[in-house]
């Protein structure tokens, strides 16, 4: 029984190993191609180990004098990504927090209009309505701007029912409480309401700074001026159909687009799991 | 369920929900009214003149051969992503539920692909397969196999398909491993004592008991594979060669975007629209069903 055990045991390991190397092999790669020179990535030379060029080429990469495309440095478009990833972050828990302790905590007419309302725009993604919600934006001069950017995506309806959902759970009692105590609704969100949802708080800014910063399709369509790219398109905008790419730096700059998100997955990651399995529910 | 406590207020929850209801209603249901509009019109690509002429879009559509070999490519594609995610984040969430020891190192790393942004994933995947400088790609022209995404459709949707599933698999396998932790000890103690084998174990109780997740997982990888995958389409194949791997959203982009077909491309998302609805509906009924995964 023992020895079967430790047999399953470490066949379940080998598995597991297998399966972790498959799952990060993209990404080592990716850093293994930033560290050689272009030629030997282009004679496809470039082996599975580090190669010697990683000081040159993250130097070559940060170097604020140099540009990784025409006209902007990586340090101008890592300051464009956080912008509007906080933008969006910050402005989808604002939104979301205070229409779902209006639908919680007020009858008023219209309210289940409201939460139908809010409900309809899960039905809605961004990538089905392509075309009409560019030219919106575009009718508001909102493109190429932070604004543009971030404001069409912080309405969302999984932020306003993962508090709903928190708001619906906490005890009738505090409120009663706080009201017998002379407390008004603005009083009662600011002082218990706001103190208690910090964990849904952490939670949702973990996988929405992901969401964010990961943020293709939009920014695509609404950036036409490469100062107001986003770190992720410029990654994209370097590759080039002319066979002249420059794969060391492209690969550099993937690699560090890669890590602010995986960064805040890996040091937030029992906010995430939370996060993520509380506004799926 | 209702609250007992509620406030008496004339203003405040119109206050507190109007930034809500005016950001959707400027970038959601205005957009999604003018889609419905739009695919009724006709408009030459200068925006010149429109026409309204009913239904001739959804005619139009559903006779572009490209429009149905993309229902097909989205089928194909978001099946074989979801069978793929589902089958290998079981095995994974299952053994990491059995181990003791490392845990945490294994969950960390398989949960990272999930915060890689779609458009990187895709540049790193066709990077790899390029056919000249890719590492898995040289390793297929060893093996003697004649691999090129940008030539051979079959390469292509492997290649989208391979790079769809690897970011998804982190999802799905925390889903599967929150729920396996959530089976009681004692019910898979009492089938051991039973005389049960750990692949009886597997198939006859926590194969039934993981079905509500598997189905949630289902609906979510499909909802993935429609309208995320964008980002990897465009970075690897950019929906070619010819429309081989151009799947429903892309080819909104394509007709809307590039081709300025406003027409073609509303009438495409209100084809989507209608998708959604009825995807999120059954999601929701679902849900509220059975809350306990």
């Amino acid at each position: 029984m023992d020895k079967n055990f430790k047999l399953s045991n470490a066949i379940a390991h080998l598995i597991l190993i297998i399966g972790v190397i498959i799952i990060t092999f993209p990404m080592y790669f990716g850093f293994v191609a930033s560290t050689q020179s272009v030629e030997a990535i282009l004679h496809g030379n470039s082996g599975i180990l580090p190669g010697n060029y990683f000081v040159e080429n993250y130097l070559e990469i940060f170097s604020p004098n140099k540009n990784i495309l025409p006209g902007i440095s990586i340090w101008h478009l890592l300051f464009n990504s956080l912008f509007v990833t906080l933008l969006i972050t910050f402005g989808k828990t604002a939104i979301s927090i205070i229409s779902a302790y209006a639908i919680v905590y007020f009858k008023f007419p219209f309210r289940n209009t409201a939460f139908a309302l809010i409900f309809l725009t899960l039905m809605l993604p961004v990538e089905v309505r392509i075309v009409p919600t560019f030219q919106m934006a575009s009718n508001l001069n909102l493109l190429d701007s932070y604004q543009g950017l971030s404001v069409p995506l912080i309405a969302s309806a999984t932020a306003t029912f993962l508090f709903r959902q928190f708001f619906m759970s906490i005890p009738d009692e505090l409120c009663e409480a706080a009201r017998i105590d002379g407390a008004g609704p603005v009083r009662f969100f600011w002082d218990t309401i706001l103190p208690l949802s910090k964990t849904s708080i952490a939670a949702l800014f973990v996988i929405l700074f992901i969401y964010g910063w990961n943020q293709y399709l939009w920014p695509l369509l609404i950036t036409t001026k490469q100062s107001m790219s986003t770190i992720i398109i410029a990654v994209t905008q370097m590759i080039t159909s002319d066979g002249k790419t420059p794969w060391h730096l492209v690969m550099g700059v993937a690699f560090i687009a890669m890590i602010p998100p995986v960064l805040v997955v890996i040091l937030m990651q029992k906010w995430f799991v939370k996060g993520l399995i509380d506004s799926e529910k | 369920m209702e609250k007992r406590a509620v406030f008496d207020s004339k203003i405040i929850p119109y206050l507190f929900l109007a930034p809500q209801i005016i950001v959707s209603a400027v970038f959601f249901f205005w957009p999604a009214l003018l889609a419905i509009w739009q695919s009724f019109l006709k408009e030459d690509a200068f925006g010149l003149s429109t026409e309204f002429v009913w239904f001739d879009n959804y005619k139009a559509i559903f006779h572009d051969s490209n429009y149905l070999s993309s229902i097909f490519i989205t089928i194909i594609f978001s099946l074989s992503v979801t069978l793929i995610c589902l089958v290998s984040a079981l095995i994974l969430a299952g053994l990491i539920n059995k181990i003791r020891l490392g845990k945490i190192i294994y969950q960390t790393l398989i949960i990272c692909p999930y915060a890689v942004a779609p458009a990187i994933a895709g540049v790193l995947w066709f990077f790899l397969f390029s056919p000249s400088i890719g590492h898995i790609a040289h390793l297929m022209t060893n093996a003697g196999l004649n691999w090129d995404p940008n030539l051979n459709e079959n390469h292509a949707l492997i290649l989208i398909i391979l790079a769809s599933s690897w970011k998804q698999i982190s999802y799905n396998f925390l889903f599967y491993l929150a729920s396996l932790q959530a089976i009681p000890k004692s019910l898979i103690e009492a089938a051991a004592i039973d005389g049960a084998n750990s692949f009886r174990r597997f198939t006859d109780i926590i194969i039934p008991l993981i079905s509500p997740t598997t189905f949630f997982l289902f609906i979510m990888n499909l909802i993935y594979t429609f309208f995320d995958t964008f980002g990897i389409i465009y970075t690897t194949t950019q929906g070619g060669p010819g429309y081989s791997t151009t799947n429903l959203v892309y080819k909104v982009y394509v007709d809307g975007i590039v081709n300025l077909n406003l027409g073609g491309s509303a009438a495409q998302s209100v084809i989507l629209m209608v998708f959604v609805s009825f995807i999120t509906i059954l999601h929701f009924r679902f849900v509220e069903k059975k809350v306990h995964y």
